[in-house]
């Protein structure tokens, strides 16, 4: 970056002619010239925010007043905010339960689109649905299926005669965990499903033979053929999905908008809360700030994911 | 270990002696089975969406006398309701608008950015890519306070500029690194018999390598539309007034009134905001599933 500026520098102040044709023609001027669009909405939106919203944590600001920098006090308030640890735990739990369930049934289902099927691609563009609809659209249709009173769920269970009345499911916070939960893994299966197909996909059909041909069973040939040589895309789509549903928003905010008695409040929507409705942006950017390690830990993980994959093709780049 | 190999190759062979009828039997409850489990709870709430969407409203929760399964004498009530008694077409127009813009923007931005860092190679070029990829997993979760901040310093708070000006922080890294993946993928040799016959690097990016990208450009940008058609939390802290609202946020916000909620009104909301992206996505399965594996697996 600093050696691209400098580059700049110097071509400018070398001679009178336009900065534009002169940049042109050096490789890092043109590099700069065709990164500068990108770089100047990342550094204002995305970079120059979060370290405003770092900053913002150390702050006391709110909606109409800006703040002063009052140090670690919005961190120590939280530490001592029951309701703050309960999101961390309502996260933590939100993100491992709903992420291995979409592990094992989106694998499966990868596995099953996998076989040969009549009309395979059109099961794989239905199947995709439920991703591309958008989130808080599809919530909405969970919340009239999950309502107190006339759930589809319950009158089909009251039918079978299972239930005696309706299932709360919003409304106790069990329940409410449970629904949000499903409700995230039912969206979640499709990327799951299709990113692990793909992977399926170019795993050559002559190693399954050659374990076939050695005796291997069929769960011989899953385990010790296609798990090794999927769990590069696996440690990849699992981290892009764990992201995802460590900071979820809408799903929650449509269903429960955190409750019954903040059962389901997680740290984005906690965060929200406190911050927008609640005004105080300081306490919001810190819960916000506060999910960051977490994120990096994710992240880290995906990129020993993408190394340990690339070493194994054995590609030099 | 021999014993046990020979255990399992006995019953492999067993099941490839079986007769047709069998393995028939066995598939089906092996894969078709499963699949059919799969397919029905994947789809049902989107049936449950539309038959909601054309219910009349005496139908609607009364289970005793109709099965709610199935509409008699459906309605369009519930939809000449949303189209004419509320401010459902702004806010059709209003994340139209704002979906294009981004994306275009994003489009543009990615194109230029994706060429420098894949093909002129500039000092740094390996570093910018990684950073690309880094902003592709910063979530709007953190960003949107900060965020709102900004745009209210800057002017433009309760305005469609602030969500097409926003939306881009999360569609160029992930257009970006996806049309890395296909300049990648153009042979170095056409840009070098170009440059041998005197194009020059504009020359190269229009006539060469953007005609040979037109699937990975139309991958990014209906992926990059549908994202944006997508996006919730931006646009439910930028925005305040109902003519500016977004077909996700104006459904949420407005639609649902007290405690009585109008499930008729709100599905059918739910289900016409949904079309838009799910007749784009038909048209467009392939380019659709390729963005999203290959953001993936690059």
């Amino acid at each position: 970056m600093s050696t691209t500026i400098e580059n700049r520098r110097r071509v400018a102040a070398r001679s009178g002619t336009p900065i534009l044709s002169r940049l042109s023609e050096s490789r890092n001027g043109l590099g700069l010239l065709f990164m500068l669009p990108a770089a100047v909405f990342l550094l204002c939106f995305l970079t120059y925010p979060l370290g405003l919203g770092i900053w913002l944590g150390f702050t006391d600001t709110s909606i109409g007043r800006s703040g002063i920098f009052i140090g670690l006090e919005n961190y120590e308030w939280l530490w001592h905010d029951s309701v703050f640890w309960l999101s961390v735990f309502n996260t933590l739990l939100y993100t491992s339960v709903a992420s291995v369930l979409k592990f094992i049934l989106g694998l499966w289902l990868a596995l099953i689109l996998n076989e040969h099927l009549p009309f395979k691609n059109l099961f794989r563009a239905i199947i995709l649905l439920p991703w591309v609809v958008p989130t808080v659209l599809s919530a909405l249709a969970f919340w009239w299926i999950f309502d107190s009173q006339f759930s589809i769920i319950s009158w089909v269970l009251m039918e079978w005669g299972l239930i005696e009345r309706p299932i709360n499911f919003l409304g106790d916070p069990n329940n409410a965990r449970a629904s949000v939960i499903a409700a995230n893994v039912w969206r979640g299966i499709p990327f799951v499903a299709i990113c692990l197909l793909a992977g399926l996909q170019t795993i050559p059909q002559s190693l399954h033979e050659a374990a076939a041909l050695d005796g291997a069973s069929s769960w011989q040939r899953f385990r010790y053929v296609t798990l090794p040589l999927l769990t590069p895309i696996i440690a990849v789509v699992m981290t892009f999905s764990v992201l995802f549903t460590f900071t979820d928003f809408q799903l929650i905010y449509v269903l429960t908008r955190g409750g019954p008695v903040n059962a389901t409040h997680l740290m984005a929507t906690l965060s929200f809360q406190r911050a927008i409705p609640g005004g105080q942006l300081g306490e919001g950017a810190a819960i916000a700030v506060a999910m960051i390690p977490f994120l990096l830990g994710a992240i880290l993980f995906s990129f020993f994911g993408l190394q340990r994959r690339k070493w194994q093709q054995g590609s030099a780049d | 270990m021999t014993d046990q190999a020979i255990a399992t190759k006995t019953a492999t062979d067993d099941i490839a002696g079986l007769d047709q009828h069998d393995t028939l039997m066995r598939r089906l409850v092996v894969i078709y089975l499963p699949l059919f489990v799969f397919v029905f709870v994947l789809l049902f709430p989107f049936y449950w969406m539309a038959i909601t969407a054309i219910k009349p409203n005496h139908q609607l929760t009364n289970y005793q006398d109709y099965s709610p399964f199935w509409v008699i004498r459906p309605t369009l009530e519930h939809i000449r309701y949303l189209l004419f008694d509320t401010s459902y077409p702004g806010w059709l127009w209003n994340t139209m608008i704002v979906s294009i813009f981004s994306t275009i923007i994003s489009l543009a931005a990615s194109i230029f950015a994706a060429y420098a860092i894949e093909r002129i190679r500039f000092s740094g070029a390996r570093v910018t890519g990684m950073m690309i990829f880094l902003a592709y997993l910063v979530p709007p979760s953190i960003l949107f306070i900060p965020l709102a901040f900004i745009v209210f310093q800057v002017g433009i708070y309760d305005t469609r500029l602030a969500l097409i000006l926003t939306y881009p922080t999360f569609l160029i890294p992930f257009c970006t690194w996806l049309l890395m993946g296909y300049f990648r993928s153009i042979p170095f040799e056409l840009e070098e018999s170009a440059l041998v016959d005197g194009a020059t690097r504009w020359q190269i990016l229009t006539k060469i390598v953007l005609p040979l990208a037109v699937p990975g450009l139309i991958s990014a940008g209906i992926f990059a539309f549908t994202l944006s058609w997508n996006e919730f939390i931006y646009a439910l802290t930028f925005i305040s007034s109902s003519e500016n609202k977004t077909v996700p946020v104006g459904v949420l916000t407005e639609l649902v009134r007290g405690d009585v909620y109008e499930w008729g009104a709100l599905m059918s909301g739910a289900l016409i905001g949904s079309l838009p992206v799910v007749i784009l996505y038909s048209f467009f399965v392939d380019y659709y599933v390729s963005s999203m594996t290959g953001a993936v697996k690059e």
